[in-house]
């Protein structure tokens, strides 16, 4: 009974509360490099810019749903089983998501194998169900969703923009560096393709973006 | 195929960690010391062991286009594989609060070791990720399927408790303050990752 009292109390639409759930997971709180949430699909799927987009784009969706869901539905969820039940609720929108990708993207869809499944267990997807959408009115989770899948896409991008430059010379699949680079002796860097330097990119991103937030270091 | 060539493959050459990042999330948060680090790897390991067979039943029996032929001649062309991540992750999820609530009455000493680390294998992407390149790879027999399992988990295994190790010692190290903690724990992954590397193409 206390929600419906709470609810009368109108904010404006766009409050400052509400837009600090939307920028702060740009920087200050971005659920990559910060939150360490969201890791294990992002680094893998970072070889070229088109698939880190599709990839970006399907979290954004499988979030912006499975926050409202779980926000609608917060005071029927027994907390015992909760676990359980967002898994079932992210699965069916994976689901849906992966049919939809089969259907139009085929070939984005076979690079990404396994990894479009792997959105369910996604800890940012978890994460922020667990940190926000349960105990939050719908229209926030939804600012909140969209904040920090928009916070993981920037990083993905990022990553993937110097992987597949540097890596194959192409950006988006077009080729960037001429031919005649080539015929002067400049060579692609092999090691981006590779999947570890993924990670040392993101251990990087996360360096220039401490030293330019100093209030972000780590004590140890 | 053999059974020693999947389980070292599994094991270096396809190292869950170093070589598709799964299960990295919990791989960064609980690599801060060697005893956290064990205790997750092994649940890990236990864990996989079980789901990737069972999932493997499961894809064979139930999902797999024609594999409900079992049942009667009419079901040879019921293809139920657009529902295999939601039965994945169900039988994950379940399993693992089985395994809670039996370690938890039979042995009380490990249940209080793994405590926290047993429901957040649930969400653990290394075990979905077992189950979902079981069915990619489409491994011929269960004994396979298990097999490599159990090499996938030995994999994350050593590669949590190698990561502890050196996380323990870099304490006293003078790292560049942007990068303590996080930062050059990605960058030392990504070194070892490379390091891994080299055990690309062995076959036995």
């Amino acid at each position: 009974m206390s929600e419906t009292a709470e609810v009368k109390v109108k904010e404006p639409l766009f409050s400052k509360k509400n837009k600090k759930l939307l920028t702060d997971p740009l920087n200050d709180d971005n659920p990559i490099t910060i939150q360490v949430l969201g890791i294990c699909s992002a680094l893998a799927i970072t070889v070229q810019v088109k698939q880190a987009f599709v990839m970006s784009v399907s979290v954004l969706a499988v979030m912006i749903f499975s926050n409202l869901i779980v926000s609608l539905i917060r005071n029927l969820i027994p907390s015992r089983v909760r676990i359980i039940v967002q898994l079932v609720i992210v699965a069916a929108l994976v689901i849906l998501v992966d049919q939809i990708l089969k259907a139009f993207v085929y070939d984005v869809s076979k690079q990404l194998s396994v990894f479009v499944g792997l959105i369910i267990t996604n800890c940012i997807i978890m994460g922020r169900l667990e940190a926000f959408a349960l105990a939050n009115k719908p229209f926030p989770s939804i600012l909140d969703a969209i904040g920090n899948a928009a916070g993981y896409a920037w990083i993905l991008i990022v990553v993937a923009i110097f992987r597949e430059f540097f890596g194959s010379g192409k950006l988006w699949g077009f080729q960037i560096i001429p031919q005649s680079f080539y015929e002067f002796g400049y060579f692609n860097n092999g090691l981006m393709i590779l999947p570890p330097m993924a990670l040392i990119t993101v251990g990087i991103i996360i360096w220039v973006q401490r030293s330019r937030n100093t209030k972000l270091i780590e004590s140890n | 195929m053999d059974y020693i060539n999947i389980f070292v493959k599994s094991i270096f050459v396809e190292n869950m960690i170093f070589a598709y990042f799964l299960g990295m999330c919990s791989y960064l948060a609980v690599s801060k010391t060697v005893k956290t680090g064990v205790g997750l790897g092994a649940a890990v390991i236990f864990v996989l062991a079980i789901t990737v067979p069972l999932n493997f039943l499961l894809e064979n029996y139930v999902l797999k286009s024609g594999a409900m032929t079992w049942m009667g001649p009419e079901f040879a062309d019921v293809d139920l594989s657009f529902l295999s991540f939601i039965m994945f992750i169900a039988v994950i999820a379940s399993i693992v609060q089985m395994v809670e609530m039996v370690v938890e009455k039979f042995a009380p000493a490990l249940y209080g070791a793994l405590g926290i680390f047993l429901p957040l294998i649930a969400v653990n992407c290394s075990i979905l990720g077992g189950s979902l390149f079981m069915q990619e790879r489409q491994y011929s027999s269960i004994g396979e399927a298990t097999v490599f399992a159990l090499g996938s988990g030995v994999g994350w295994f050593l590669a949590i408790v190698a990561i502890a190790a050196i996380r323990e010692k870099i304490r006293y190290s003078n790292v560049p303050a942007p990068l303590r903690g996080l930062g050059i724990t990605f960058i030392i992954t990504g070194l070892m990752g490379i390091a891994f590397m080299s055990f690309m193409g062995i076959e036995l």
